[in-house]
């Protein structure tokens, strides 16, 4: 029993996987939950690290790519252990998910700034001389001609981690999340069946893929490449 | 207990660590060229079976992976007739490698497949067999290409083995994990191993690097 619903051992295999498949796609639901959840913290957090470490000041630059390097190096697991107990020794006690996706932020947020840094640089410099002849501001500059040429670039490999967190989202069921891999587990526990709802798991996620890769594809072809207009 | 009296079962879960990690890494670069070639390869056969390891591989998470080989698989062994119990260790090399093989095939295909059109038809115009023209002069130039994206694997696979203490294996997050049950000491326990991943990384990141520069004398200059 899981979400109020039951599950069916008693009339052979079909019957069982057709009786857990509600409930995984109630898991499936958190694990999409999850996943954006912890996308736009990463989003955020990438972009603040994205900022500091292209710093003109050594001072704050060569700390931002050391803290980038070392959530980039160590497991999301054990940054989830350690946000998930560590936090609550100093009093600030997270919901299990709310945790979860700020470890998933964590993890992602060293990559996504690499990808944010990859997108502004690889806007050709005759681009940053032409505004400078205009006499664009530097903000201007920023905001009107940089950044709508290097939003085009940047989304596509965004997808991509997307779809890498969502495959990373069963890790949250060490800390009691009832994601897809979670429910599957709990299953598996209770009727000592672990080969039908972790198959069945694996090719939920397969589909889960599948679509993602299709809509980066679509999204990529559908942008501009020249530039997105920002107003 | 203070941190020091730590250090030694996060040593010895350490090891189990590096020995893990060491094991997949090593099983991984073997599958990702048997992947990576497969995936290139004329017979549409071998093709369409290094296509679906890769694909199958890639969509799904490490978890449900180690889980299927920890806990599925004996199930699905009983049915036909064979013994499929693995030991923790094994079924997490097996999962780890062949997880790390999948995202390593596509970078061995890519490296391939950037090797100059010219350098096929050089061989194809000297007569070389397909096989002699992949093991002479394709990989040649094209292994110098995948290591940056080897290292990159390597660090994410050393990352991953945390993962395989959630099937008991007394690694360094297994044995954190421990010492906190027993302690409740959270923050300079996991504060140790998350710095001690971060070490091990660094020297990782480095021997790859070696390897990077050892291979990259196929390279000849100006090709």
């Amino acid at each position: 029993m899981l979400f109020g619903m039951s599950w069916d051992t008693d009339h052979g295999e079909l019957a069982f996987a057709l009786s857990i498949l509600p409930i995984l796609l109630r898991g499936m639901v958190v694990t999409i939950e999850a996943s954006i959840a912890g996308f736009v913290i990463a989003l955020v957090f990438g972009l603040v690290l994205a900022v500091l470490k292209g710093a003109r000041s050594p001072f704050i630059s060569f700390p931002a790519r050391f803290v980038a390097e070392f959530f980039r190096d160590t497991p999301l697991l054990v940054q989830l252990f350690f946000l998930y107990y560590v936090l609550a020794d100093y009093g600030i006690i997270l919901p299990a998910f709310l945790t979860g996706a700020l470890a998933l932020g964590v993890q992602y947020s060293a990559y996504i700034a690499e990808v944010y840094r990859g997108g502004i640089e690889a806007v050709p410099h005759g681009q940053h001389e032409a505004s400078h002849a205009l006499d664009l501001s530097p903000v201007r500059t920023f905001t009107h001609i940089i950044l709508p040429q290097a939003i085009p670039r940047v989304i596509p490999a965004l997808g991509n981690y997307l779809a890498s967190i969502m495959k990373d989202v069963p890790v949250l069921s060490v800390v009691t999340v009832l994601e897809m891999v979670n429910v599957a587990k709990i299953i598996g526990d209770q009727t000592f069946d672990y080969l039908v709802p972790l198959s069945m798991v694996g090719a939920l996620y397969l589909v889960l893929s599948l679509v993602a890769s299709v809509l980066v594809n679509l999204l990529d072809r559908s942008l501009p490449k020249t530039g997105l207009p920002l107003r | 207990m203070s941190w020091v009296e730590y250090l030694k079962p996060l040593l010895q879960g350490a090891w189990v660590t590096i020995e893990l990690a060491a094991l997949s890494t090593v099983l991984g670069a073997f599958v990702s060229f048997a992947a990576g070639i497969g995936r290139v390869s004329a017979n549409w056969l071998i093709r369409g079976i290094a296509i679906t390891f890769i694909e199958t591989f890639r969509g799904t998470p490490l978890l449900v992976k180690l889980f299927w080989f920890y806990f599925a698989m004996p199930i699905a062994g009983q049915a036909i007739g064979l013994d499929l119990r693995l030991p923790p260790v094994e079924a997490g090399v097996v999962a780890l490698g062949l997880n790390i093989g999948a995202y390593g095939g596509e970078v061995v295909r890519g490296a391939i497949e950037a090797v100059r059109p010219a350098q096929y038809e050089a061989a194809t115009a000297l007569n070389f067999t397909r096989r002699q023209a992949l093991w002479t002069v394709i990989l040649p130039q094209a292994i110098p290409e995948m290591m940056p994206s080897f290292g990159n694997l390597a660090v994410q696979n050393l990352k991953d083995t945390a993962l395989a203490s959630l099937i008991s294996l007394g690694d360094m997050a297994f044995r954190a994990e421990q010492i906190r049950n027993y302690t409740q000491d959270s923050t300079t326990v996991y504060t140790m191993i998350l710095f001690m991943y971060f070490g091990i990384a660094l020297v990782l990141a480095g021997l790859m690097r070696l390897l990077e520069r050892a291979v990259s004398r196929w390279q000849r200059a100006g090709t």
